[in-house]
């Protein structure tokens, strides 16, 4: 094991180039914690640079298996739109001039898998704060006129969400890789949200906003211990029930290259998607590893190909997506429509080059630094460090995780990155999606990717868009 | 050179502002201070093509540089111990970037990629930050397109490079800082160590970018072929935020009570009251940072809508709630909740070890006076309501740019259902 001591990538002797000393292990910060009989867990941590304070709740969501999949998304997403709208004591703007004279704001989201509320503030002020947290989730009112106001506000924010490529192309891939299952699909169809009506989301926020499971996490210029005393206790009342299962996804049909047409694209949206390992899995690290060497970064062999070396894309990446119940290996760059085919090409090399042939040592450490450097950084902020908090504790995964995956990351060996790329990064295991002018770039890129027997199943909304 | 030590996380933020920004570029050569940018990306004398950014994440930091009106900026965020190697690499290529022909016909392809994603292959692309200035403002360096045209990148030389590089990148033309978990004493001994051999070269002198306000209204309606839904955007005018800060920040506060949060006056009005938005936004700079630009600069209104309500009553709704403000002042305690949630905002920009960077050394180069960024609040708290409201007349004032998209792709697919469901 090398990793420990490396510095940065082998420099050639002439060239006086400095040490780099490498981190220490970073000092765990201490976590006060406490799970309430309701189901509740409380996590508080002490960082003290600024005087704010950073909160996040996370609430895990079930798809209710009686209701249609389309309906449930419509009501959660417009329930993420107006939980804020008024509670039984205050109104909307009420509600937001008052968390704003504590420096506070918060906001609320949802996928498939959890509701979120985001939220930071003055750290003095975290009681008034969480108060005011307690009395969204007790009393959301969601008004009558604030409902309809946001809904068909949310239906036009989709009509510009859907227009954007990027966001096409995502929702392509995800339907093309899980069809039906809930994680096909994170955008409701504009027509579904346009019938929900105020008394469904009184509804289901009853189902929905429960402790069971839930995790509030808060990080700042706070007393530990204190701040989960004062959450527990403002939070005592809060009772509900266990959020059904998100169903298993069903494996991922590999099949050939789905063209999704967008005639007139200047460019092409050229994905791939397929499974990866979870956090929990021995060969995380590895994956992490193989990850960062083929794409995860900008020194990365994808970006040195196509970006640095051909200048075919100005961003390309790829990187690993986690949600309960499966993980996402995801590959994306935009590439001019002329070039799409050989874009297309170098993506598919680099692909199998990493899948077949073992990476090299100075590649490891490099992108083995470079994945224990950002974990320190992405910790080394309030935020940061209780949006990563936050987001482990809902896969069940503890804080003793920022000290111990630097440690797996120093035992990554070449040949763990072999084995781990060979399943996950193989060209042949992965699912390509293209967003573009289907008449200019098929002709090409069928030749290089065979395209795949099934059409593109449509949702609504891209039928109607493709006539 | 700025030096900000905190030892309170292991992690340290390395920046270098060079005085010339998108403002600066010359005529015939739009985009070349951003192209430029990449260009030194591209290695230095002990520095080989595509290793700085090797170096800094093989270290495991993160970097980046970026274009603005008023300089470029380059920074990375390191662990403690790779600082020394931050100053190596922004000392080389200081000294000595390695410009060819290679380098630079590849880099203007990026470039142009980049610009299809930004602009060209998506709806309201360069809405309004490319679109609105040309609207605004009539001289080369305030209205021209920072991104650039394609034939004019194309057209770009390794001299044009050279050239740039000799005048603006003097090292007296910029500004180094450093913040975070590093000793005071070991880190001047390295700043002198690298960069104390770079010679001095003559700096250009910044030409006044300075521009008469508008004497009448001026309005231009473009179609944007992928838009959705109409938008438009309206600039004013605002004080000098340099020579006149104090008259300057009552407009931060502005921003703030017109657009920030659902309590917010154009929030409850067009979003809440009236329906007749989408989304609307008010804000200053040409990136929505307040204190990112010198004089001048706009405050932007940009409000996205349904096709049904016109820009010129949602833009009279918004004018009324100027007028309303200008006349009755604020409500009592809505001064001091904006206030309270601007300060927190403000710390938790700090509290990123590269945002204290990044601030610390733009208010230096800007203002000269980097201090400013732990005075802002104190400077905020003495602003008056009566300093707001006189802001918000001001507006109404003046005579305005108005840019009205309309859009391109109504009518079609999605935007029927919308349509019909709004």
């Amino acid at each position: 094991m090398t990793s420990s001591t490396s510095a940065a990538p082998t420099l050639g002797p002439s060239r006086n180039f400095p040490v780099v000393v490498p981190p220490g292990e970073i000092p765990l910060a201490r976590v006060a914690e406490r799970t309430l009989a309701s189901g509740l867990r409380i996590l508080a941590v002490r960082r003290a640079a600024v005087p704010t304070v950073e909160l996040r709740l996370r609430i895990p969501l079930g798809v209710e298996p009686e209701r249609p999949l389309a309906q449930e998304l419509a009501e959660m997403t417009l329930l993420g739109e107006t939980a804020l709208s008024g509670t039984a004591e205050r109104t909307r703007t009420q509600l937001a001039a008052d968390l704003q004279s504590l420096g506070a704001s918060l906001s609320v989201n949802t996928d498939a898998d959890r509701l979120a509320v985001i939220g930071s503030g003055l750290a003095p002020e975290l009681p008034r704060l969480l108060s005011l947290l307690a009395e969204v989730v007790h009393s959301a009112s969601y008004p009558e006129d604030e409902v309809v106001g946001e809904r068909g506000r949310l239906v036009a924010e989709l009509g510009i969400a859907r227009s954007q490529p990027a966001v096409l192309a995502r929702e392509a891939l995800l339907l093309r890789l899980h069809g039906g299952h809930p994680y096909g699909t994170e955008l409701p169809e504009p027509g579904h949200v346009a019938g929900v009506e105020p008394s469904a989301l009184r509804t289901l926020h009853r189902r929905v906003v429960s402790p069971v499971k839930a995790v509030l996490t808060l990080v700042g210029d706070i007393d530990p211990d204190a701040a989960v005393d004062t959450a527990a206790e403002t939070f005592a009342s809060w009772s509900g029930d266990a959020a059904s299962e998100i169903p298993e996804v069903p494996p991922i049909r590999i099949g050939g290259l789905t063209i999704v047409d967008r005639p007139g694209a200047v460019q092409t949206n050229i994905r791939f998607g397929g499974a990866a390992l979870p956090r929990t899995d021995p060969r995380f690290a590895a994956q992490q590893v193989a990850n960062v060497i083929f794409g995860g970064y900008f020194s990365s062999r994808l970006v040195s190909n196509i970006r640095e070396d051909k200048g075919y894309t100005y961003s390309p990446r790829s990187g690993v997506e986690h949600a309960l119940r499966m993980s996402r290996l995801t590959v994306a760059a935009d590439a001019a429509t002329e070039i799409t085919a050989p874009a297309l090409l170098e993506i598919l090399y680099e692909l199998g080059r990493i899948s077949v042939l073992s990476v090299a040592e100075d590649e490891l450490e490099a992108a083995r630094q470079y994945a224990m450097g950002s974990l320190a950084l992405s910790t080394s902020t309030s935020s940061g460090l209780a949006s990563t908090l936050s987001v482990l504790a809902g896969s069940g995964i503890g804080p003793e995780y920022l000290r111990d995956h630097p440690a797996a990351l120093a035992r990554v060996t070449t040949e763990d990155v072999l084995a781990v790329a060979a399943s996950v990064l193989a060209p042949a295991r992965l699912v390509p999606v293209l967003l573009g002018d289907r008449e200019r770039i098929e002709p090409f890129v069928s030749g290089i990717a065979a395209l795949d027997a099934q059409e593109p199943v449509l949702s609504e909304a891209e039928a109607t868009r493709s006539v | 050179m700025l030096l900000a030590p905190d030892r309170t996380s292991p992690v340290v933020g390395v920046a270098v502002h060079y005085d010339v920004g998108f403002r600066s570029e010359p005529e015939g050569r739009t985009g070349f201070a951003h192209l430029f940018e990449h260009l030194m990306f591209q290695g230095s004398e002990n520095v080989g093509k595509a290793e700085h950014p090797k170096y800094v994440q093989g270290a495991g930091g993160t970097f980046n540089g970026s274009t603005h009106p008023d300089y470029t900026n380059y920074f990375q965020l390191l662990p403690a111990g790779a600082f020394e190697l931050a100053l190596f690499l922004e000392a080389d290529r200081m000294r000595a970037p390695k410009l060819n022909q290679e380098n630079l016909a590849n880099q203007i392809a990026v470039v142009q990629e980049e610009i299809r994603v930004n602009v060209l292959n998506r709806p309201y692309g360069g809405f309004p930050w490319i679109r609105l200035p040309p609207v605004s403002f009539s001289s080369f360096p305030n209205a021209h397109n920072g991104y650039g045209a394609f034939e004019e990148l194309e057209a770009a030389t390794l001299q044009d490079a050279e050239a740039f590089f000799d005048s603006y990148y003097a090292p007296g033309n910029a500004v180094l800082a450093l913040a975070g978990d590093f000793d005071t004493d070991d880190a001047i001994a390295l700043i002198h160590k690298y960069f104390g051999h770079i010679p001095a070269r003559s700096v250009p002198t910044r030409p006044d970018f300075a521009e008469a306000a508008l004497d009448e209204e001026h309005r231009r309606v473009e179609i944007d072929p992928l838009a959705p839904q109409p938008a438009f955007a309206v600039g004013y005018r605002v004080p000098n935020p340099v020579s006149d800060l104090a008259g300057y920040l009552p407009f931060v506060l502005l921003t703030e009570v017109l657009s920030s949060g659902d309590a917010s006056r154009l929030e409850r009005r067009l979003v809440q009251q009236d329906r007749s938005v989408t989304s609307v936004s008010a804000y200053l700079g040409t990136f929505g940072d307040p204190f990112d630009q010198r004089d001048p600069l706009l405050l932007t209104l940009e409000a996205y809508h349904p096709a049904e309500r016109t820009a010129e009553e949602i833009q009279s709704a918004a004018e009324d709630e100027l007028a309303r403000l200008a006349r009755e002042g604020l409500e009592p305690g809505e001064l001091d909740r904006v206030r309270a949630r601007l300060a927190a905002t403000l710390f938790r920009e700090v509290d990123d070890v590269l945002g204290r960077t990044l601030a610390l050394s733009v208010f230096e180069l800007l203002h000269g006076d980097a201090g400013l960024v732990n005075e802002l609040p104190a400077r905020l708290e003495a602003v008056t309501d009566e300093q707001v409201a006189a802001a918000a007349q001001t507006l109404l004032d003046q005579q305005k740019a108005i840019l009205i998209i309309e859009a391109g792709a109504a009518g079609s697919g999605v935007g029927d259902e919308q349509g019909e469901a709004a």
